[in-house]
């Protein structure tokens, strides 16, 4: 195939394409380049995340009802990335920041908007619509097109072992601390209504908030644990601290 | 041999059997049961047919290695019809919620299952074949490492039943197209790493001088996805008993890490991989040379530089740092040029050979995938730019650009190959029938079509609603008001995703009967046939 032509240049193709291991070496070369260019600064820029107050890692109860969000694949049709244009920042609140997802393992700013953000989701309705929504959504929003989560109600929430996923987040770097790993099975029972008095967690997770979510107090749900994350969702940050156009801040 | 074969499944078996009774939760324990399973009865199968292999074995085994290729169409045209069937009952479920079985059958547990068995399990089983196939036509060697392409095939396929299984269960990352959870990530790392060594071996000890250009873009594609398969699935489980992980990267980071790879699934999987198909498949089916040489290195090098930086357009106006974006977009319309370098290429090889297209449906199916290439790498980059994304993004007009390069260009390419690979892999004289080749490409293409369409519409009508103010500066529409406007474009939707799995279930017929050897005796394509001059 390789047509040679009168004279020899100084490089020719055919010396790659006779070759495979120039091939392979050279064509793994220019496929990193993209990559280590693009990801490799986000690791060391200091202002990639924004200097926020109030962010926090996610308590016990919070984190295992993410991972029931991760599970059912919430992200498939909602996202929770805010973008600051005008309507979306009236529809849903300010825009998402880098710093509010710093913890999220993994990353569920979603791509698709079947059904609407959820970053800012937290405390917009009460615990017991999000129930009604999660248990027969048409009962509420009579458009909605979502899935009904009704097991959710009766499926009692698996707990055992939560103090291994904080540690798995400690070890790669969310600032968990030994008192947090040690509390993590108590910490979740309080802030679930299992205790009277929820100021450990509290004081261990700042503004968390800890009652009974599903509506029975009798036992600890997936209900109660996925209400508790969706009540929580954008509610960290004080964004009367926040200096959007402070240097730190300017990416 | 066999033996020591048979040992190493028992002892997985054994081991999976420990790990199934120590699971942390029964979707682990479910997974683990059944490799003990298939471990158990691949020993058996291989104890029982030990005498024959010896015999195979004594007579070294010469010429193709064609066994691999033919179990390979047959799993792609299986896998393909799954995920079409999937694809339909999601697209239904969209437009009639009460389909929704849950916990098991709803929505989000489906949607991966269709996404992963048309891009890994249709794509990937099209891919795998194909490139066993011509790497060892365009090298006149056959497979290397014995044995081993068997092992990557039936690998694959244990990949593709964790990981839908897995999604069904509810074991999942939620990172798009990369959903498996560490322990399969795991296996596929393995199979893969066998994949590229049965090909990298091919190719050492090829008889050609030249490396042809469809393996350039095939190589590429199995280092490519490696690379991206490795780093985006890093992770820490919480137990190596459990099935649960969490990403080494968090938010932003993950985020960019997740799209530099979600972005190249489709650059180097769907792409990359599937232009190594046309380089080959178009020229032999329309017997011409590729059109320009020099075109293809042009192709390759540029396409292969380019496609990795695009990724961060998935993430316009997110809270990814501005500077990662815009080289994003830039290098996004940037592509646009290696593209249309790459669609003219396989275009123009039939130049001198357009009145096939009258008698071939064949060709005909190969001329429009290439069309459809042309089309979507159009709109990819067009709507990589930020304006347009501020409207395209998180509406239905991604999905139909998805479905126009996924239905158009991946699904029908794959198609004209398998129907070009079946009577020649079966030693058949001609596919069964010419006309159901036919009546598949016009199936096929009303339902992109209408698919295309009507997400077009439904998508560019979301965006607008959300963002459509009145005179008094208030927004017009509630969100759950822009969810009903779009029940008559689910409907057109799924009407032309049956349309496409129609399509795709003649064709399971025409190759059923083509490899039983039958011939349908049929007025012959493009009517009376001319006279010889």
């Amino acid at each position: 195939m390789a047509q040679q032509t009168g004279k020899r240049s100084l490089f020719s193709h055919a010396t790659v394409e006779r070759n495979v291991s120039v091939l392979f070496v050279l064509s793994f070369l220019v496929v990193t380049v993209g990559g280590i260019v693009e990801i490799a600064p986000l690791f060391y820029l200091e202002n990639t995340i924004e200097e926020v107050d109030g962010v926090r890692p996610y308590s016990p109860l919070e984190l295992a009802g993410r991972n029931i969000y991760v599970r059912e694949g919430c992200y498939v049709c909602h996202s929770q990335m805010v973008r600051p244009m005008r309507d979306e920042v009236e529809r849903y609140g300010h825009y998402s920041l880098a710093a509010e997802s710093m913890y999220d393992r993994p990353f569920q700013w979603g791509s698709k908007r079947t059904g609407p953000d959820l970053a800012r989701v937290g405390n917009r309705y009460s615990d017991i619509w999000h129930v009604e929504h999660l248990i027969e959504p048409r009962s509420v929003v009579p458009e909605s097109i979502m899935p009904s989560y009704a097991f959710l109600a009766t499926t009692d929430l698996k707990f055992d072992d939560i103090a291994g996923h904080l540690r798995a987040n400690k070890l790669l770097g969310v600032p968990y601390t030994d008192e947090m790993v040690a509390e993590a099975r108590a910490d979740l029972i309080a802030q679930a209504g299992g205790s009277d008095d929820p100021s450990g967690v509290q004081e261990r997770y700042p503004k968390a908030q800890a009652r009974d979510f599903d509506g029975d107090p009798t036992r600890i749900t997936e209900m109660d644990a996925l209400v508790a994350y969706l009540q929580m969702l954008g509610t960290l940050v004080d964004f009367t601290t926040y200096e959007p156009l402070a240097e730190g801040n300017l990416r | 041999m066999a033996m020591a074969q048979a040992g190493i499944l028992l002892l997985i078996a054994v081991i999976a059997v420990l790990a199934s009774a120590k699971a942390h939760d029964a979707q682990f324990a479910i997974h683990m049961g059944l490799i003990a399973a298939i471990a158990m009865g691949a020993a058996i199968w291989r104890l029982r047919t030990m005498n024959v292999s010896a015999k195979a074995a004594a007579a070294a085994p010469t010429g193709y290695m064609d066994g691999v290729v033919r179990y390979g169409t047959v799993a792609t045209m299986f896998w393909g019809i799954a995920g079409f069937l999937v694809g339909v009952l999601i697209a239904l479920q969209l437009a009639f919620p009460d389909l929704n079985v849950e916990p098991y059958f709803n929505f989000n547990r489906l949607r991966p299952l269709h996404t992963s068995a048309v891009i890994f399990a249709f794509g990937g089983n099209a891919l795998l074949c194909t490139s066993f196939y011509v790497v060892q036509r365009t090298c006149g060697a056959r497979l290397f490492g014995g044995g081993l392409a068997w092992f990557v095939f039936w690998g694959y396929q244990l990949f593709i039943v964790l990981a839908a299984t897995g999604y069904l269960l509810g074991v999942t990352q939620s990172k798009e197209y990369a959903e498996p959870e560490w322990y399969i990530d795991l296996w596929l790392t393995i199979v893969w790493v066998a994949y590229l060594i049965v090909f990298l071996g091919t190719l050492v000890k090829r008889k050609e001088p030249h490396i042809y250009v469809a393996n350039w873009f095939f190589l590429s594609f199995i280092v490519t996805v490696a690379m991206l398969h490795v780093v985006n699935n890093l992770a820490v489980p919480v137990s190596f008993l459990g099935a649960k992980s969490y990403p080494i990267f968090a938010g932003v980071q993950d985020a960019l890490t997740q799209w530099w790879y979600g972005h190249n699934a489709v650059g180097f999987f769907l792409t990359a991989g599937f232009l190594g198909m046309m380089y080959y498949f178009v020229p032999k089916q329309v017997e011409r040379p590729v059109y320009s040489y020099r075109l293809s290195v042009v192709h390759f090098w540029s396409l292969i530089f380019l496609y990795i930086w695009a990724g961060p357009h998935h993430l316009h106006y997110t809270a990814l740092p501005d500077w990662a974006q815009t080289l994003g977009m830039v290098f996004s319309i940037m592509l646009w040029m290696p593209s249309w370098g790459g669609m003219i290429n396989g275009l123009m090889t039939l130049s001198g050979a357009w009145d096939k297209l009258r008698t071939d449906p064949v060709i005909r199916m190969m001329v429009l995938a290439i069309a459809f290439y042309g089309m979507s790498t159009f709109e990819g980059p067009m709507m990589s730019i930020k304006a347009v994304n501020s409207l395209s993004h998180y509406t239905d007009w991604t999905i139909g650009h998805v479905h126009s390069g996924a239905l158009g260009w991946v699904g029908m390419i794959s198609f004209g190959a398998i129907y070009y690979l079946v009577p020649k892999l079966w030693e058949r004289q001609r596919l069964y029938s010419l006309r159901l080749v036919n009546w598949h490409f016009w199936l096929a293409t009303i339902g992109i079509v209408l698919y295309a369409a009507s997400m077009w519409v439904s998508g560019i009508m979301q965006g607008l609603m959300w963002r459509e103010y009145n005179a008094e500066g208030f927004l017009v529409y509630s969100f759950a008001e822009s969810v009903a406007a779009m029940f008559p474009y689910y409907i057109i939707r799924a009407l032309g995703g049956v349309l496409y799995l129609a399509g795709a279930l003649i064709m399971a017929f025409n190759l059923y009967r083509t490899i039983r050897g039958d011939l349908r005796k049929e007025v012959p394509m493009g009517g009376v046939v001319q006279p010889a001059e």
